[in-house]
């Protein structure tokens, strides 16, 4: 076998089983994983029979990107979630069965057709007829496909527009930065930091127990504004703190 | 399969192969000892302390005694761990930050043994690409590392990761374009060749600071080191990795940092092209010579590296993103536009003085005018808003407005049940709360 053979039976076989592991999998991460694996693999077909820089782009594009974003979208949605199993559409596997023998029987016979009956004109051709397999895709892609190309851009546009608008949500009032933020607490007149913490008064250990100040009386500030609200305030006993006054110092 | 060959490169017999592999192999290790030795010693000089000193001249063999023990060290591996996929994590992490060195260019044709070779593994038309393919396959490591780990903290860094890579790998991929438009190719060695007279950093230097901007973020390290912030996930997406596993993200992430300065050299640096005094030397250009300004140049880049490291606190995640969507990859492509317009202009039209005049001077007032506009439509959108506002705060809030509970408009006050809303005028209440606290004071005394 030459090293071309090589190359395709090992890669073929890895992208047949990275599809097959994609259909397999029971977790959702695994098969985008087999996902990426493929894609390699194709890639590296691509490379092998002279396209390199469509080989490159596979990776970085597919890979890279989509798979990356695949992943990224799985991963927010939760680590140990899997998907139900069961069938919402009824006749759907049946369905999916003919489409996909469908596919493959188009895929066989079309790919056979051209094999058979256009002749085949060789990449050394193909890539050297403008210097080079990087130039030859540039003249085709901005000469001939110009408009088939334009057009899918402005469908992948349109497509990231759709998602832009049904992803965004207007703000009435702009945020507030985190410099206008730290100015406005400052100029508000009131303490910038923490305010006293409740129940740190001698026995006590509780959100409704005030703090209490130096001089005996009661921190309003330290008790939680619905406890406020409601009236829930412990109450503190002066001879127990004039108690613990004396001990102190004692 | 189609001729493999590309210029000078595919010609070696298999031993060169493997000596050049092996080569490159051995200085990736050597160099990730002496960046780990050189970060510490220079981070501790930056903050007035001394660094390893202990092991070897210098402290130097400190990083090889660390490699030691952290292969030796115990491994834990958590119980909610994704086996399978825990375990290739590192293995892909590593192994893609050597093979994308395979098309770094370290020096010109040289004689190894007696047979004339490019001191660079390989090359291929599309070589540039190559090296970000890899990358990109490389960030995989990360991500899976995070998920895999079965914990929070992980998964945090790993989504960060992902999310960084995406942002950051287009403004990389558009900084290059400009360069590929000057070279003309996308391979390391046409490219560096094509530096002969200038260097790229000099004519192309938005595109040189894009690149050195987003090659810091693609590697994740200080200020753009959120994946692993340590302040925030602990470990990021290495938290749950120990022993021999954790040293290969350690491996990873400095085998990257050469990578990318090597990229960087490669791209905008003239590659192994001597720097200007020494160019003036015909001998510093030919024979083993070039490697050695190589990697000087890299390590200036490592340098820099460590230096943002000991300087500047780490970005925080929202502006981290914002800067990479909203200033790099705009400047990017606004930047290509114009090495685009001016490549064009030079080569295909020639303009007489009159018409570069007045071109300029019709793009000048149509950048001019459009500002206006701009900032016009700005001024009224600010004043509609603010009339709106002012509008809203008027209207008292009623929470409980058509007879259901309401969140306030835009601009009105809610009746706050926190501590500090008390402060302000809006809770109606009927006796004050220092009244009530007094009193419940007083009547457990009293009682």
């Amino acid at each position: 076998m030459s090293g071309e053979d090589w190359t395709f039976w090992i890669s073929g076989s890895f992208a047949v089983i990275g599809a097959l592991g994609l259909v397999l999998s029971r977790k959702a991460v695994h098969s985008a994983l087999w996902v990426a694996f493929t894609m390699i693999n194709l890639a590296v077909l691509y490379i092998a029979n002279g396209a390199p820089f469509l080989g490159m782009v596979q990776i970085i594009v597919y890979t890279g990107a989509v798979m990356m974003l695949f992943l990224f979208v799985l991963m927010v949605v939760g680590v140990d979630s899997s998907d139900s199993l069961i069938e919402t559409l009824k006749g759907q596997r049946i369905a999916a069965v003919l489409f996909g023998l469908g596919l493959a029987a188009l895929l066989v016979f079309g790919v056979g057709n051209g094999l058979v009956n256009a002749g085949t004109v060789g990449l050394v051709e193909a890539n050297s007829a403008d210097g080079g397999n990087v130039e030859g895709i540039a003249r085709i892609i901005f000469t001939d496909y110009l408009i088939a190309f334009e057009a899918t851009s402005a469908l992948l546009i349109t497509a990231a527009l759709g998602a832009m608008v049904l992803a965004h949500r207007e703000r009435w009032i702009p945020r507030a930065s985190q410099e206008e933020l730290s100015k406005a607490r400052f100029l508000s007149g009131t303490h910038p930091g923490n305010l006293p913490t409740p129940g740190v008064y001698a026995r006590h250990n509780a959100v409704d127990t005030p703090a209490l100040l130096p001089d005996g009386s009661v921190s309003e500030e330290s008790i939680p504004g619905p406890l406020q609200a409601r009236g829930d305030i412990r109450a503190v006993d002066h001879h127990e703190v004039n108690e613990i006054k004396e001990v102190g110092s004692a | 399969m189609t001729d493999p060959t590309y210029g000078p490169f595919g010609l070696d017999p298999w031993w060169l192969v493997l000596v050049k592999v092996v080569g490159i192999f051995v200085m990736l290790v050597l160099l990730t000892l002496f960046t780990i030795w050189w970060e510490r010693r220079v981070v501790a000089r930056m903050q007035h302390r001394v660094g390893p000193n202990r092991v070897g001249p210098f402290g130097l063999l400190q990083s090889l005694m660390d490699g030691i023990k952290l292969a030796l060290k115990e491994e834990i591996i958590p119980k909610g761990a994704h086996l399978a996929v825990y375990w290739i994590a590192p293995v892909i992490s590593a192994t893609t930050a050597f093979i994308a060195f395979a098309v770094i260019p370290f020096g010109p044709t040289v004689s190894i043994f007696g047979v004339e070779t490019p001191l660079q593994l390989t090359d291929f038309p599309v070589s540039v690409l190559y090296v970000l393919a890899i990358a990109s396959i490389g960030i995989y490591g990360i991500v899976l590392a995070g998920w895999a780990s079965g914990s929070t903290y992980p998964l945090l860094g790993g989504l960060r990761s992902s999310a960084q890579m995406i942002s950051y790998e287009i403004a990389m991929g558009l900084s290059f374009v400009a360069v590929f438009l000057y070279a003309g190719s996308m391979s390391t060695s046409a490219i560096v060749i094509a530096q002969e007279p200038i260097w790229y950093a000099v004519i192309l230097l938005p595109s040189f600071l894009i690149y050195v901007t987003a090659m810091v973020g693609e590697t994740n390290r200080a200020p753009f080191d959120l994946p692993e912030a340590e302040g925030e996930l602990v470990g990021g997406f290495h938290t749950e990795y120990s022993s021999l596993k954790f040293a290969l993200f350690f491996l990873a992430e400095y085998i990257n940092m050469v990578t990318v300065s090597a990229l960087a050299t490669t791209l905008f640096l003239g590659g192994y092209l001597a720097p200007w005094p020494l160019s003036l030397w015909d001998g510093a250009s030919s024979g083993w010579w070039p490697m050695l300004w190589w990697l000087l140049k890299v390590q200036v880049f490592i340098f820099g590296f460590i230096w943002l490291r000991a300087t500047l606190p780490r970005m925080r995640y929202d502006q981290f993103m914002r800067f990479g969507w909203k200033v790099l990859i705009p400047v990017s492509i606004a930047w290509i536009l114009i090495v685009a317009t001016a490549r064009v202009l030079r080569d295909d039209v020639v303009l007489t003085n009159r018409e570069l005049l007045i071109g300029g001077a019709a793009t000048i007032a149509i950048l001019l005018i459009v500002s206006w506009v701009f900032q016009a439509r700005g001024d009224r959108r600010a004043a509609a808003r603010a009339a709106r506002e002012h509008e809203a705060a008027n209207l008292a809030f009623d929470p409980m407005a058509g007879g259901y509970p309401v969140p306030p408009m835009p601009g009105q006050q809610a009746v706050g049940t926190s501590r500090r809303s008390r402060a302000g005028v809006t809770i109606v209440q009927e006796r004050s709360l220092t009244q009530a606290a007094n009193d419940v004071t007083e009547e457990a005394i009293d009682g």
